[in-house]
């Protein structure tokens, strides 16, 4: 079978909506015809993940689309930014890169995205209802779209995002198709405390391991207790999704797809059940740590994905009880919009108290905003623990939010897993 | 001519014309971490062909792995002058495709991504192909003591 567009598809390709239009819709097609997708699909909305510089080729692509007047047709969302703008100082980025991530910003907000600069875009309002189609970037975004939203985003990427947003469409293929959502491989949860699995790093941990382990296929977690809170599933989409490609994990008794393990498999046997226990997710944490954390440590990042407002609401009472030891630069990634919520809440006193650096528009991990001497820093990320020591030359740690919060106020790494079983 | 070529039909994800050498690598790379731009070197430690360049090769792969900013990182090479020739894929890929593509579309250079099934496996390091616009794929082994393409 080959792709059939419809009339309106064809319009676009012939420039009948302008230059970009028919720009953007020759890439989706193209990238149609690739996927051996019979069809295109009308999306609801898309979030952005090219308004990061990486180059000139992306500002380039960004510039042409802009000056062939090109607007998007969704409502469109952006991901995070080379720059915090409402903190300009704290990114070391210099000119030209500095400049050049500027004008990207600026070229994505003129076709008429939402200046949100967010990896958690359903941290925002109007967020995606189940079932709906939506071209959505960013792995951790993806898998939580997929996962939690029950909405329908295929893995999209640069370029093929503002294409879908400009023109509406999207190939039907991959996540967006029934069949290609059912769960194909079982992680059985087995041999935990009973608390553990109301501990975030939990899910954070079991999240590397589902990643690491899943392939190609589609995870299914049993044995967990039913109703997992937002936070413990975004830890667990961006762990998965950092250590593999997984877009869509199915919780049974907590994810809309999986109210029990039979739906989460659409009847269908697993290929494989594989058991997941206590000495899993120490390997996991022992995968996400550098060889030796012994030294002085210099920085703490929470907020990978950008922290919510309940992340704030778990951090702000320990912050308020804590003394940063003064050797400690303590970051707090988020996005501007749940910073300004909190603001509203009263909460950042006790951030400007104690010294934290709030980043916002972007993310300690992918443009430099770390005191370049730092060799040591601990996360409560499992994604930042998996990219800042390639992206920044550090030793990472990863440990749970109350260990980040003691570590920074020893000025060494204290890590305890001993809730794990204990 | 006397070399013993051979060919196959390839389709074209993007069609177009290019000829070189062959750089086969038996397993997948992500452009993204396993690819620098500036000089279009193999950089990820876990991959058999670190420190090959991709740059005026023909890069021959059973398909692409990894993140989906591996499209970036293929463009930004491409508009580098640090990309392949043409991608040759055992099967579809779509996020290196995309990278080829906007290229393309933004005037730079021609970068033709081919899928040519069980055939790309017979193609050896170093040979010489050639890819014609209707995705017919041309390949003349390496001469032993004439390092085509080294």
């Amino acid at each position: 079978m080959s792709l059939r567009l419809d009339d309106r598809d064809r319009e676009m390709l012939a420039g009948e909506l302008g230059p970009a239009t028919a720009l953007a819709m020759r890439i989706v097609a193209a990238m149609a015809e690739a996927a051996g997708a019979e069809r295109l699909l009308d999306i609801t909305g898309a979030h952005i993940d090219g308004c990061l510089y990486h180059g000139p080729v992306g500002l380039s692509f960004a510039a042409r689309l802009t000056s062939d007047g090109a607007r998007v047709r969704v409502p469109t969302t952006l991901n995070v930014s080379a720059l915090d703008l409402l903190h300009p100082e704290r990114v070391r980025l210099a000119d030209p890169a500095r400049s050049e991530a500027r004008r990207q910003m600026a070229a994505y907000e003129s076709m008429g995205c939402r200046p949100t600069w967010t990896c958690a875009p359903y941290q925002l309002p109007d967020r995606p209802a189940f079932g709906e189609h939506v071209c959505w970037a960013e792995s951790n975004a993806i898998v939580f779209a997929n996962t939690v939203l029950g909405a329908r985003t295929d893995r999209y990427g640069d370029f093929i995002d503002i294409c879908a947003a400009i023109t509406g469409r999207v190939p039907a293929t991959g996540f967006h198709l029934d069949e290609n959502r059912l769960g194909s491989v079982v992680f059985r949860l087995a041999g935990f405390a009973e608390g553990a699995p109301h501990e975030e790093a939990f899910w954070a941990l079991l999240g590397h391991v589902v990643g690491t382990r899943s392939g190609n296929e589609v995870p299914v977690i049993i044995g967990a207790p039913e109703g997992v809170p937002e936070d413990h599933l975004k830890a667990l989409g961006a762990g998965a999704a950092s250590s593999g490609s997984v877009a869509l994990i199915h919780v049974v008794g907590t994810t809309p797809e999986a109210p029990t393990r039979q739906d989460a498999l659409g009847g269908r046997p697993s290929l494989r059940t594989i058991d997941i226990g206590p000495d899993d997710l120490r390997g996991a944490a022992a995968e996400l740590t550098g060889a030796d954390v012994s030294g002085a440590l210099r920085v703490v990042s929470v907020g990978t994905p950008h922290l919510s407002v309940s992340g704030f609401e778990r951090l702000t009472p320990m912050l308020a009880a804590t003394r940063i030891h003064p050797d400690v630069t303590f970051f707090v990634s988020t996005g501007r919009d749940v910073l300004r919520e909190v603001e509203e809440r009263g909460w950042l006193a006790a951030y400007r108290a104690a010294g934290i650096r709030l980043v916002v528009d972007t993310c300690t991990y992918i443009t430099p905003v770390l005191d370049p001497e730092a060799k040591l820093a601990m996360t409560d990320s499992a994604k930042w623990a998996w990219y800042a020591p390639a992206n920044l030359g550090i030793s990472a740690a990863f440990g749970t939010l109350e260990d980040c919060v003691r570590s920074a106020a020893a000025g060494r790494v204290i890590r305890d897993f001993g809730w794990l079983d204990g | 001519m006397t070399s013993a070529g051979w060919t196959a039909e390839g389709r074209p994800l993007l069609a177009g014309a290019a000829s070189g050498p062959a750089l086969v690598l038996p397993e997948p790379l992500s452009f993204w971490g396993g690819v620098e731009p500036a000089t279009g070197l193999i950089i990820d430690p876990h991959h058999s062909a670190q420190g090959r360049r991709v740059a005026g090769r023909i890069v021959v792969m059973p398909h692409g792995r990894g993140s989906s900013s591996s499209s970036t990182v293929l463009a930004e090479c491409l508009g580098a002058g640090t990309g392949p020739l043409a991608i040759l894929l055992s099967a579809p890929d779509g996020i290196l495709l995309l990278g080829a593509l906007v290229v393309r579309e933004l005037g730079g250079v021609h970068c033709p991504v081919v899928v040519m099934g069980a055939a790309w496996e017979r193609i050896g390091d170093g040979d010489h192909v050639s890819v014609a616009a209707d995705g017919r794929v041309r390949v003349t082994p390496r001469v032993a003591g004439h390092e085509r393409g080294r």
